[in-house]
């Protein structure tokens, strides 16, 4: 088997594949979307259906402040993960951070309209279909910012240690596409509850 | 191979006590290892599936029975689907992905080995979690253990109100469980064909085997995943109060079946592509030729993909969806037959003028060909909504099914063990017993699932505890069980193959079938290195250029 072994061609000079951190993310992000998707359609499909109030017409306001927080925090993410592939790591830390602030005040903006809908309005899970669906849909998507915010939180963890350099500037971009993703789902949640639910 | 191993220093060689080797395998991240778990595991897990149809059959014997009591019959139609669907075809066709795909793309592991060991695990949890359910789902009082609303649970009955206890729970959890882990498996393949090819490798090279595995992981992404959300929908409804699938409070039964099909036809050709890729594989080496009509494999493997994500609703001809609606799923679940036909065509294509070799393999392949072509033209029969509103919910479809998985998926997957287990073990199977094998399940095969169809068109309707004497069904019935028990037998014929092979059998070295590609260029069983040196190639056939490198195949594509 040698021989044969030894006869294989010589290597090609030019053998480039893509990350695979960025494939796996990419792929991850396919899945979630196909999840997202079923919660969507399910949504929409019971639009009106409830038998009981309250609908979403009375109860829901549009977060309009914390939805901008949210997607300002698509751009400082993009903004940190430039400067450390620059080698900035000053700036990386600051902007991660306050990426970290902006995700916080997002999901302290749905606790404080998940309050306000369970203690003035009286809509829970188990309310009627809207409740159901809207809680769900919501729920799930700050259940993945919630799952974002403790992955930069490690990572903020390891910046303030010092130990985040340009090296690792391939993962925070991995890290950064799923913070994208999540933002990017928001605006569909937008559209969908407070747009075209209402 | 001399060259191509690395000198293992002979202290390490010596046997290790068990504890040691029990150790190294529970912790294992090698993705050969992990390929053998998983399909070790699902072997397992086919001998619990495969008494629960036992005594399905034995219960259908002949009119009035009383073998088992009719709740334990729903307990065994449920366990028996869910069993054989998510914790048997699944894991054994990522076993051999896992097993398969690095080697055959000249790559050391996994992209992601520990991902990898995390979603075995999970999936064999899940596995753990659905069986707790006969000691654990007891709850209420006569409330039923393990899970009896059938494996597809239609809403209302997956409800509190109609499943109380925890049976539906249990079967919740193992599904969503194994679901992570087949998502995360999916992933993993994926990410290893597309970034650890070997030098060379580029995608119109890579082994049909792997293209196929590729498209198969790409499905699951998307057919899966809707299983999982329409999971935590049930739980929302189960644990939280929500009325996703309530009717009583507006919610709708139908979105339920509507997402557990968007996930379920996908799902069988999530199971029939890897089978598609193994015959891709045999039937070349043993016609002696390659294959015929590569890209247009490839492109029909896709195709099918694609046509597949929507055809869910031929599931559901009968629950009276509009006109538009029943064309549009007549017609799209035809269209799957025009790829599937191109497949078959070529493979046809590829024996035709060549040197076959009828090994057992082999036999498994061709008996692949012909049982999935009737089992399509079935399909094609129930396509057309008219008549699917006759035999829905019949025994017919029972038949047609079984026609895919058994006739199909598990021929397929026979003949993968008798051509991979010489690469994974070093020894080859006995083909005596192979033979045994074969034609044992090959008559049990048609009698149980030919004879089937007719009770089906007679009128027997799927899931009855058992029927009235005087229909004609009786005679049938029987002949179907003991088609069973004869398939029961090839089995065992198998798992003794399996295990005397494993000791006894002649050693396989590395290329006993004079195969062309990149796993028989390694030793049997592989190195954990797998390649000592990364390959690298220039065509399809890799082992063919470096055992004729007067005329290699590099010269022609």
């Amino acid at each position: 088997m040698s021989a044969v072994t030894n006869s294989f061609p010589n290597p090609t000079a030019a053998w480039d594949l893509p990350s695979r951190g960025k494939v796996a993310m990419a792929c991850l992000i396919i899945a979630e979307s196909a999840i997202f998707t079923i919660f969507v359609v399910a949504y929409l499909f019971y639009l009106g259906k409830s038998i009981t109030g309250p609908t979403p017409a009375e109860v829901l306001e549009t977060p309009i402040f914390y939805t901008i927080c949210l997607l300002s925090s698509s751009l400082t993410i993009h903004l940190a993960a430039k400067s450390l592939a620059r080698g900035i790591a000053f700036a990386f830390l600051g902007l991660w951070l306050l990426t970290i602030a902006l995700g916080g005040l997002f999901l302290y903006g749905t606790a404080l309209e998940w309050h306000r809908l369970i203690y003035n309005n009286g809509l829970t899970i188990s309310t009627n279909l809207f409740g159901t669906t809207y809680y769900s849909l919501v729920g799930l998507h700050a259940f993945h910012v919630t799952a974002g915010l403790i992955m930069l939180a490690i990572v903020a963890v390891f910046g303030l240690a010092g130990r985040v350099e340009m090296k690792q500037s391939g993962r925070i971009e991995v890290l950064a596409m799923y913070w994208h993703f999540v933002d990017a789902v928001w605006v569909v949640v937008f559209t969908v509850v407070y747009v075209l639910g209402r | 191979m001399s060259s191509s191993v690395i000198p293992v220093p002979v202290g390490q060689t010596e046997a290790r006590p068990w504890v040691d080797e029990l150790h190294q395998w529970l912790t294992t991240v090698d993705h050969k290892r992990l390929g053998i778990l998983y399909i070790v595991s699902a072997l397992l897990f086919l001998m619990i599936g495969g008494v629960e149809a036992l005594i399905i059959r034995v219960q259908l014997m002949h009119s009035h029975n009383n073998f088992v009591s009719p709740e334990v019959f729903n307990r065994m139609f449920t366990m028996h689907g869910t069993t054989m669907i998510f914790f048997v075809a699944m894991p054994v066709l990522f076993g051999f992905a896992n097993y398969l795909v690095p080697l055959m793309i000249g790559a050391r592991d996994m992209a992601f080995p520990r991902l990898n060991a995390f979603s075995f695990w999970l999936s064999f949890l899940g596995g753990l979690l659905l069986y707790f359910s006969f000691l654990g789902g007891s709850g209420l009082y006569g409330a039923g253990n393990a899970p009896d609303v059938g494996w597809w649970s239609y809403a209302p009955l997956g409800a509190r109100a109609f499943s109380p206890g925890h049976s539906s729970d249990y079967w919740t959890l193992a599904l969503l469980v194994s679901g992570f882990g087949s998502i995360g498996t999916a992933i993993n393949i994926i990410a290893t064909i597309l970034c650890l090819r070997c030098p060379g490798m580029k995608l119109n090279r890579m082994p049909l085997l792997v293209w196929m595995n590729l498209v198969m992981a790409g499905m699951v992404l998307l057919a899966i995943t809707p299983l999982s959300a329409a999971q935590i929908m049930l739980l929302i409804d189960r644990y939280l109060g929500g009325h996703f699938f309530d009717t009583q409070a507006g919610g709708s039964a139908v979105l339920w079946m509507h997402f557990f099909w968007i996930f379920g036809h996908p799902e069988v050709y999530i199971l029939i592509i890897p089978c598609f890729a193994f015959m891709s594989e045999i039937i070349p080496v043993f016609s002696r030729k390659p294959i015929f009509g590569y890209p247009v494999m490839v492109a029909a493997t896709v195709c099918i993909a694609f046509v597949s994500m929507s055809v869910w609703a031929h599931h559901m001809f009968t629950i009276g969806m509009n006109s538009y609606a029943n064309s549009f799923f007549t017609l799209t679940t035809m269209a799957v037959g025009v790829p599937t036909g191109i497949k078959i065509f070529n493979w046809i294509g590829t024996m035709w003028g060549g040197r076959i070799q009828f090994k057992t393999a082999m036999l498994f392949s061709i008996g692949f060909l012909f049982q999935f072509l009737i089992a399509g033209l079935t399909g094609i029969m129930m396509a057309a909504s008219p008549f699917d509103w006759q035999l829905s919910l019949s025994y017919f479809v029972v038949a047609h099914f079984h026609y895919v998985i058994v006739g199909g998926i598990l021929f397929a997957l026979f003949g993968a063990f008798y051509y991979w287990y010489p690469k994974m073990t070093g020894r080859m199977l006995s083909e005596r017993l192979g033979k045994w094998h074969f034609w044992l399940f090959l008559i049990g095969f048609h009698l149980t699932f030919d004879v089937m169809h007719i009770p089906g068109i007679l009128g027997m309707p799927r899931r009855i505890y058992t029927y009235e004497p005087g229909r004609g069904w009786d005679t049938l019935n029987l002949l179907i069980t003991i088609g069973a028990f004869i398939q029961a037998l090839a089995i065992l014929v198998f798992v003794a193959n399996l295990i005397i092979s494993y000791f006894k059998g002649a050693r396989a070295g590395n290329d006993p079938w004079d195969a062309w590609t990149l796993e028989w260029s390694i030793s049997s069983p592989p190195p954990a290195y797998n390649f000592a040196t990364v390959p690298t190639v220039a065509s399809r056939r890799p082992l063919w250029d470096a055992k004729h490198p007067e005329d290699p195949d590099s010269r022609y594509e």
